[in-house]
């Protein structure tokens, strides 16, 4: 008797606080969680024939766009989604944006797809975390005449109508050219890049060291680790450190990688005497530039890539062509730049 | 500890008293050994690894972990398994921001609010696993969610620096040390956790706490039927797990000097490893401190070391893993014998 009752009240608090949370969810989602009753009811109005979506833009009924990014934790995929959420005001469109825990999570963010597909959207952005096993699901996108455009990193096929993205060998060469600057183009430098799988991680890397490889013929890479945690990526980068005392700089393939550099080099007590060059921004990155500690670091620019995926989404349930690829652009940033107005708009915190 | 150990083995087999001490001390002797061993092998492999900075690198790296460590071996000892203490850890350190950061309060403040923190979430796991009857793997499992999803919440997702507060990332990497005698420069987070892990020792092998956390791992059942409150005692067992987790919260937010709201899951695998290697066995009612500290140093001088040899680091995980494969077989061999 007492059990059942324990039971229920167990229950209730349960559903209680069920109820509190969801509450709270959709408040502050700005009505995020009406998304798909949305979509859904405009995917009945315009149901078979998403091209003909203009007219129901018109005609007052939000089109609804959901984009499946690579992660959502991350300060680079948060600028993403305010980049988004910016093109989505100035369109009036609705747009939902999500993404897994972590950039592994292959089969998760493919459950997300497949959901977002179900709603019947008017268009979909996605940054594939593996292009290959979501090919399935872009064709039921395309058979189902949804558009999709690719952000971040290209898919391997021809269904996206467009990508929005940075190109990151590129991006890697010039931080290469500006590590050969800063060292005098000689000595040894590592490398720590954030993951040895992913198209990011292993396009910066390659982009670094093929750079490195081909102009520098008197700068030696001695070694590249592997980790994208500011705390592994601090210890990583003093054992390198330890390894090879006549290390000259070191270059870090993402936040958290450039963060472990930065932080390894200090508790080294080797500040000012390896250069540290970095990827991205986020405050920690953007101080240690304006003190010294960091000699500069590439930023893509994340809040165009979402902006230009919405705008290009938005054009695509128009009718209009979109150019195959948008080159969202990169900057190379130090002391002297970080105030510029072109640049502060690229950098987040 | 070894006097509660002992009672306790004897209240279950009294033939094996001295035998169950032997091994006891074999275990942590073996595992000393390959401490030794494995420093003496990296030393002779690459003139670089036995310097003094490279050896407080690696202390350095070993405190984090090590702390949680420290706490999960408690729990380890009553047979259950707490899975929060990483994304514990990072609710703790986020906290810890949001106080100093947020609120403006004084450092000491901030350190109380990150231990209560991990005290609090320690709490309400040991609540649901012992009054709720809930197994501690889904509990802890569960509450490693809750803490994680609430760290992400509370800091809207966004690092939380602790850039105006400069005494802050002297918590972990100023050196009081290196004050009182010149050039003996062990950063404070080495200090905590050695005084994290006197303290654990204490309450492990000289309290009622402590005791009880050996009897309850050793026989529950027989523990409560002679009078103990096993469900008080270990909400408390749990709790003191998620004090040292906030502990080591805020020991990897001072060395950030920001509070990551997304790091912290897969700490606690990596806690649990050191604490096996260490010898406190995963069925619960053996285990020591020193074990657990040495668990921690054998992970951290072996990721240092192939570091340093520069071995590919695929391969480095590889070692690790065939390392707790060893680790937990000496275990087993041990317990086998001593049945």
């Amino acid at each position: 008797m007492l059990k059942s009752k324990k039971g229920w009240s167990m229950s209730a608090l349960l559903l209680a606080s069920v109820l509190t949370v969801s509450a709270c969810g959709s408040n502050g989602n700005n009505g995020g969680n009406a998304a798909p009753a949305s979509g859904s009811a405009k995917a009945s109005s315009s149901a078979s024939a998403p091209a003909s979506a203009p007219a129901s833009g018109t005609s007052g009924d939000k089109m609804y766009i959901p984009i499946i990014s690579k992660g959502f934790q991350h300060q680079f995929w948060q600028a993403v989604k305010q980049g988004a959420e910016k093109a989505a005001a100035e369109y009036g469109v609705q747009i939902t944006f999500e993404g897994p825990e972590t950039e592994e999570q292959v089969d998760k963010q493919l459950e997300m797809l497949q959901v977002a597909l179900d709603k019947k959207p008017s268009a979909i952005g996605f940054a594939a975390l593996d292009s290959q096993a979501a090919l399935p699901y872009l064709q039921k996108a395309k058979d189902a005449n949804i558009p999709v455009i690719a952000f971040d990193s290209g898919v391997d096929s021809d269904i996206p109508l467009t990508t929005a993205s940075t190109d990151n060998k590129a991006a890697a060469a010039l931080a290469a050219d500006k590590m050969a600057e800063l060292i005098g183009g000689k000595g040894e430098i590592a490398v720590i890049a954030h993951d040895q799988t992913s198209r990011t991680g292993v396009d910066r890397r390659d982009g670094f060291v093929n750079q490195i490889k081909e102009k520098y013929p008197d700068i030696k890479i001695v070694d590249i680790q592997y980790s994208g945690d500011h705390l592994k990526a601090t210890d990583l980068t003093k054992a390198i450190l330890q390894a090879h005392p006549n290390i000259k700089g070191m270059f870090g393939t993402n936040e958290g990688a450039a963060i472990g550099v930065l932080n390894g080099v200090t508790e080294s007590k080797l500040d000012g005497k390896v250069v540290v060059i970095g990827f991205d921004s986020g405050k920690a990155q953007q101080d240690a530039i304006k003190s010294g500690k960091m000699a500069g670091a590439i930023t893509q620019n994340p809040i165009g890539i979402g902006y230009e995926t919405v705008k290009a989404a938005v054009a695509t349930i128009k009718g209009e062509t979109v150019e195959k690829n948008i080159d969202t652009g990169f900057y190379w940033y130090d002391k002297n730049n970080i105030e510029d107005e072109k640049i502060k708009a690229v950098l987040y915190e | 500890m070894k006097k509660a150990a002992l009672a306790l083995e004897s209240g279950q087999n009294p033939g094996n008293r001295t035998f169950a001490f032997k091994s006891g001390f074999l275990q942590q002797f073996l595992a000393f050994g390959s401490l030794i061993a494995l420093v003496v092998v990296f030393s002779l492999a690459s003139e670089n690894f036995f310097r003094f900075s490279n050896i407080v690198g690696i202390l350095l790296s070993t405190a984090v972990i090590g702390v949680l460590a420290l706490g999960a071996t408690f729990v380890i000892i009553t047979g259950g398994i707490d899975l929060s203490v990483g994304t514990v850890m990072t609710l703790s350190a986020v906290m810890t921001g949001v106080s100093i950061t947020f609120w403006g309060t004084p450092i000491w403040i901030g350190l109380i609010v990150g231990v209560l923190t991990g005290a609090a979430c320690g709490l309400v796991s040991g609540y649901a696993v012992s009054r709720l009857k809930i197994p501690p793997f889904i509990a802890t499992l569960a509450m490693m969610m809750v803490a994680k999803g609430l760290a992400l919440v509370i800091s809207g997702t966004k690092p939380v620096y602790f850039t105006k507060t400069p005494g802050f990332s002297e918590i972990a990497l100023g050196s009081v040390l290196g004050d009182l005698i010149p050039g003996f420069d062990i950063p404070n987070a080495v200090l905590v956790f050695f005084l994290a892990a006197i303290v654990g020792s204490v309450v492990l092998t000289r309290t009622l706490v402590g005791r009880y956390n050996f009897a309850i791992g050793s026989n529950e059942e027989a523990t409560r039927l002679s009078g103990v409150n096993v469900n008080l005692w270990k909400v408390v067992i749990y709790t003191i797990t998620g004090a040292f987790t906030g502990i080591a919260g805020i020991l990897i937010a001072s060395r950030l000097n920001s509070a990551q709201p997304a790091l912290g899951q897969g700490y606690e695998l990596e806690a649990i490893a050191a604490v096996v290697i260490g010898g406190t066995s995963l069925s619960g009612g053996k285990g020591t401190i020193v074990g657990t500290v040495i668990g921690a140093l054998i992970m951290s001088v072996l990721t240092n070391g192939l570091r340093i040899l520069s071995v590919p680091q695929e391969w480095q995980t590889v070692v690790v893993g065939i390392v707790i494969f060893l680790a937990v077989y000496v275990d087993i061999i041990r317990r086998r014998k001593t049945a």
